[in-house]
């Protein structure tokens, strides 16, 4: 089959096509969307960061069904009644939350993409710093001060923030909804975006919220001192001209903030904003009580949040395809952890480590990507979700296949890390056209898999120092496995169970700035 | 001056600025919003000038500090707290005035010096070399007095030297030579809480007030009336409703004529030869004053006569000097009721004290007017108050272990921002000084527009970055946010963080939701305090741990940046 074929299938067809596996790599449209917008800085995608603050229980989120009474046994006083759990077309194990309807209904029509247990080695479980290991996209006990969009926008507009707008590029370099820029936007030079709480008033871009002046002289200059910031705010003029020309087409759920958020994002893409990335935040994720109502665990505050979630998201994506504008978009969800296997005694839960990522848009793979996550029998308070996919590997599947960054940008923006892109969206594999890169290093996987007392592992290098480091599901170290410089090219090491429990492991390789992982189960 | 513009190659961070060619006459959000008139419908302090015994808490104590010094540290307020507001006052005007040592070469290593001045040693009394050393030894004495500013002790004294330069200016950039220029910068100093008739006649014989305002070249025969007309007109008498006249200029000059500056003794002197001994008649408005020509080196006395017959005027005189000091430290905006009350009984303490200088200010700075809640916060901050102040505020210092050179660059830096944002120091645009003080009916607003404002807040961003500005490899001027945190009183408090910061950094107080928000950005986004606490003691505990101190460095950063930004920063 030719590529161009490809191109031509339906969406009905391609989400058929999605269920049987990986077969979705086959669709060849990354490369028809850099056509589309070849003359702009960035290749004129635009991402939605969707923060659920707090810490959301993945659990009562993505619901696994093939887990239940895994879950019966670790939260039975959270536990959403299994004939409650909505179930999307072709995946038996996989269900949504019953508040989740607006995107049951996404996935069911191709827009959806779920990615299992993400997180990272080592979890950390305080708000704040997990917040920056999402932020920064560095490893656990690594501390970086700029963040991954601040990052990626420094590649893409070289000397940001200080040098733009630009002739070439007159619009906000990434915007997030709100009164004040996170740290994810932070680049090199500083705050790679700004704030927007409301297209009505202008006062916010430069100062957040104001108190009103008083009638003295203090007030008459503090007066005239926001005026003149008011109006010579370089991208108030650009966002007043992208809100006054847009328009929003689907109509959005009230009293939701969320909605109100992204219905501004709409409204400016619309407008023909090129803004390539934007933030937006649901807080209240910190479910440590009270998480469910006690006469019906499927109604309560995280119920709540679910129904915020879905339905903004849904409005939001209407919207786009009626505007014409949902082949230029994708959004993702991400919080800073999942939440702990095992409920608490006030109906809640507390901080835990992997979760659940959606992706959503037209040009996602609708797929459920990963197993669903392995539970003990009985979970205890100190177990957690264990890590199925490195969230670093969901940020270089965007960087790589929605902005269509190079490697070696994309490995900059990651801090140096070599992370494998998933299949999160229909990308051109395309055998013919362009050869997948060669890495020039590798880890293959593990012979034989699984294992009980021994197994080999092979890796190429390129020459130089290699390590190679065993973590659990929890992902944290349990052993060196291999270190040694090397020349460059292929190895074969032995490793021994020694007293590896059963259970399922991850090899990560880091050869210079790079790193690749792998897993591995011992029987 | 033909070593203006060269060598600004050498390198972009010691790259001199010629003034702006900045507009803002053409601003057109600048001319939409700045005052159309004096702000008369605002609500004015009607307090007078008896001595103020009201409230003395860390409201008035910042106040005090802030006008009178560059920004304000927690420190600061906490040396005053325990005296009287009298007596704090005193302590601001009768502190030993420090007396640094001379400016360095730090520029050795850009451009070596020709005259055997090495590196790290003064050179204010070396000969003049040739154009493009003496610009940075100009860049040299900026930096010197950047650094004066910023490490100042608890003193009105590098205020007042501001002040003078501006309104008794000589432009570093035309007058040129550095040792002489250093020499003004040293009468400034010396003078700045002396007396106001001293200085003024000290000033006329300065070596580069001479050749500022040319009385170099103003000889018999060929009298130049440069300096004659400013002294009057902006130094001393001003432009009254009853004015001196033209005539009153011609015969100044000849009083001033034979004073000359020598470039190799780096001396001023009287010179018999080139002296004007006829006598010389004043108009009506001097009293029909007859100054008796004298020949000789007796022709040198003239110049007091002259001085004598100024401030024999002496309403109009302290009148004059007593508005400066009010638009440069209380507001622009002297109504009839200002008029009368204070600048009226500032000019009388003035003269009743034979132009000392001091009594008069002690007057207005211990009044119920200076600390009426009306007088408080609405002062724009200058550039050099923006810049200078906040570096002091932020607890920032430039290490001395860096070395000389990177040193005066990181003042430099400082010297670089405040003249991008409008003010550079030692070089105001005229013999006027910066029009904030004396353009109706903008004043202070002149500061701000839409060139200067956004400069304003780039450069605090930037400063507060973790990178802040390159000064070298092994250098960078920035903001550490830690340093700042840590002299607060309870850091792991995050009430108290946000609470301080609004106190200290900003102009006027904020809302008790404002508050919240810049709390609710130390926390996350969560609403339990225990989330910054943890964080900050976590830091406290394992300070080397580049992890902890990541996580309070980030949000300190976010939080300070964003407020920072607000209006009320630019207000004192």
């Amino acid at each position: 089959m030719k590529r161009r074929d490809f191109i031509k299938m339906t969406a009905t067809a391609s989400a058929a096509l999605s269920l049987n596996g990986l077969t979705v790599n086959a669709f060849g449209e990354g490369k028809f969307l850099s056509a589309l917008a070849k003359n702009r800085a960035t290749n004129g995608n635009i991402l939605v960061l969707i923060q659920l603050s707090g810490g959301n229980d993945g659990l009562n989120t993505i619901i696994n069904l093939d887990r239940y009474s895994e879950l019966a046994a670790a939260r039975s006083n959270i536990l959403i009644p299994q004939a409650n759990v909505l179930g999307l077309t072709g995946q038996p194990n996989t269900g949504l939350h019953p508040s989740m309807t607006g995107m049951r209904d996404m996935f069911n029509n191709g827009l959806l993409n779920i990615v299992q247990g993400v997180g990272y080695p080592n979890p950390n479980f305080s708000h704040f710093r997990s917040n920056d290991i999402w932020s920064s996209a560095s490893d656990s006990n690594v501390y970086e001060a700029t963040g991954w969009i601040g990052r990626m926008i420094d590649k893409e507009f070289p000397g940001a923030p200080q040098a733009y707008p630009d002739a070439n590029f007159l619009d906000p370099l990434a915007i997030q909804i709100g009164t004040s820029v996170g740290p994810m936007l932070s680049g090199v030079n500083g705050l790679n975006g700004l704030a927007l709480s409301s297209i009505s008033s202008f006062y916010n871009i430069v100062t957040g919220q104001v108190d009103p002046a008083p009638n003295t002289p203090a007030g008459n200059e503090l007066t005239f001192i926001r005026f003149i910031a008011q109006q010579t705010q370089a991208y108030t003029q650009v966002i007043q001209n992208a809100a006054n020309l847009g328009s929003n087409a689907a109509t959005y759920p009230t009293g939701n903030s969320l909605a109100d958020q992204l219905k501004i994002v709409a409204k400016l893409i619309s407008g023909g904003l090129k803004t390539p990335v934007y933030v937006v935040r649901q807080g209240g994720y910190d479910t440590h009580d009270n998480q469910v109502d006690l006469s019906n665990t499927s109604f309560g505050r995280h119920a709540v949040l679910m129904s915020e979630l879905s339905e903004a998201i849904s409005a939001f994506q209407t919207d786009l395809q009626m505007l014409g504008k949902d082949d230029i978009v994708a959004g993702a969800t991400f919080s800073e952890f999942g939440r702990r296997i095992k409920s608490n005694a006030s109906s809640g839960t507390d901080h835990g480590s992997s979760a659940p990522m959606m992706v959503f848009g037209k040009h996602v793979n609708p797929a459920v990507l990963g197993t669903s996550p392995v539970l003990p029998a009985v979970a205890t308070t100190s177990d957690n979700v264990p890590m199925q996919h490195d969230f670093r590997n969901v940020y270089a599947s965007i960087l790589r296949d929605w902005f269509e960054m190079s490697v070696s940008d994309t490995e900059d923006v990651l801090n140096g890390g070599s992370f494998q892109t998933l299949p999160i969206f229909k990308q051109a594999v395309d055998t013919v056209d362009t050869p997948s890169p060669i890495n020039t290093i590798g880890l293959e996987q593990n012979f034989p898999n699984p294992f009980i007392e021994h197994t080999t592992i092979r890796f190429r290098s390129t020459g130089g120092d290699v390590q190679i480091n065993l973590y659990d599901q929890m992902g944290r170290k349990v052993r060196k496995i291999y270190e040694n410089d090397v020349p460059a090219g292929t190895r074969d090491i032995n490793v021994d169970r020694g007293n590896l429990g059963a259970g399922i492991y991850y090899y990560e390789m880091i050869h210079g700035n790079q790193k690749l992982t792998k897993k591995m189960i011992v029987q | 001056m033909g070593d203006y513009n060269k060598h600004d190659q050498h390198t972009r961070d010691t790259k001199e600025l010629v003034n702006t060619s900045y507009d803002i006459n053409n601003d057109e959000i600048f001319k939409k919003y700045a005052n159309k008139s004096l702000p008369l419908n605002t609500k004015k302090t009607r307090a007078g000038l008896s001595v103020y015994t009201g409230a003395w808490t860390v409201k008035q104590q910042k106040h005090l500090i802030r006008r009178l010094m560059f920004g304000v540290k927690r420190s600061d307020v906490a040396a005053i707290a325990g005296l009287t507001p009298s007596q704090a006052v005193d302590a601001l005007l009768n502190n030993p005035i420090p007396n640094p040592a001379p400016p360095v070469n730090y520029y050795e290593n850009i451009y070596a010096d020709i005259t055997n001045v090495g590196y790290g040693q003064p050179w204010v009394n070396a000969a003049y070399g040739d154009g493009t050393q003496n610009y940075y030894r100009r860049l040299s004495l900026k930096s010197w007095w950047m650094k004066n500013i910023v490490t100042q002790n608890m003193s009105i004294h590098e205020k007042m030297v501001l002040f003078l330069s501006n309104h008794y200016p000589v432009e570093f950039s035309v007058a040129s030579d550095a040792r002489f220029l250093y020499k003004y910068m040293n009468l400034l100093r010396t003078h700045a809480l002396g007396n106001l008739k001293t200085f003024i006649t000290e000033l006329s014989k300065d070596g580069s007030m001479l050749r500022y305002l040319n009385g170099h070249f103003n000889v018999k025969n060929s009298p130049d009336e440069n300096y004659a007309r400013e002294v009057q007109e902006l130094f001393t008498v001003g432009k009254g409703t009853v004015q001196f006249s033209e005539l009153d200029v011609q015969e100044a000059a000849k009083v001033l004529t034979g004073w000359r500056y020598d470039t190799l003794s780096l001396t001023t002197s009287f010179d018999p030869t080139r002296h004007e001994t006829m006598n010389k008649q004043f108009s009506g408005y001097y009293n029909n004053t007859i100054i008796n020509g004298q020949t000789g080196v007796a022709g040198a006395n003239e110049i007091n006569d002259l001085m004598d017959m100024l401030f024999s005027k002496d309403q109009d005189v302290a009148k004059y000097f007593a508005r400066k000091v009010y638009r440069f430290f209380i507001y622009y905006d002297i109504d009839t009721n200002i008029e009368n009350t204070i600048i009226n009984g500032l000019a009388q303490t003035l003269i009743n004290n034979n132009w000392e200088i001091k009594p008069m200010l002690a007057q207005l700075f211990k009044s119920d007017h200076f600390f009426e809640p009306n007088t408080m916060d609405c002062i724009i901050r200058t550039p050099i108050d923006f810049y200078a102040g906040s570096f002091r505020s932020m607890e920032a210092s430039v290490d001395p272990a860096i070395g000389i050179e990177d040193e005066y660059k990181s003042y430099y830096r400082i010297v670089r921002n405040a003249a991008l944002a409008g003010q550079n120091i030692g070089d105001p645009p005229s013999v006027s000084g910066w029009p904030a003080y004396y353009q109706t009916p903008h004043y202070h607003q002149m500061w701000i527009n839409s060139d200067t404002l956004p400069k304003r807040m780039k450069a605090t961003d930037k400063l507060l970055n973790t990178n802040g500005y390159y000064v070298s490899a092994n250098a960078r001027l920035k903001h550490d946010v830690l340093v700042y945190a840590q002299s607060l009183s309870n850091p792991s408090d995050p009430d108290v963080v946000v609470n301080e910061a609004v106190e200290y950094l900003l102009g006027v107080d904020l809302s008790q939701s404002l508050k919240d928000y810049y709390k609710s950005i130390l926390l996350g986004g969560q609403t339990s305090n225990i989330y910054w606490t943890n964080a900050w003691n976590d830091y406290i505990n394992a300070p080397t741990n580049t992890t902890f101190a990541g996580t309070v460095r980030t949000r300190l950063n976010t939080m300070l940046t964003e407020m920072l930004r607000m209006a009320e920063h630019h207000l004192s």
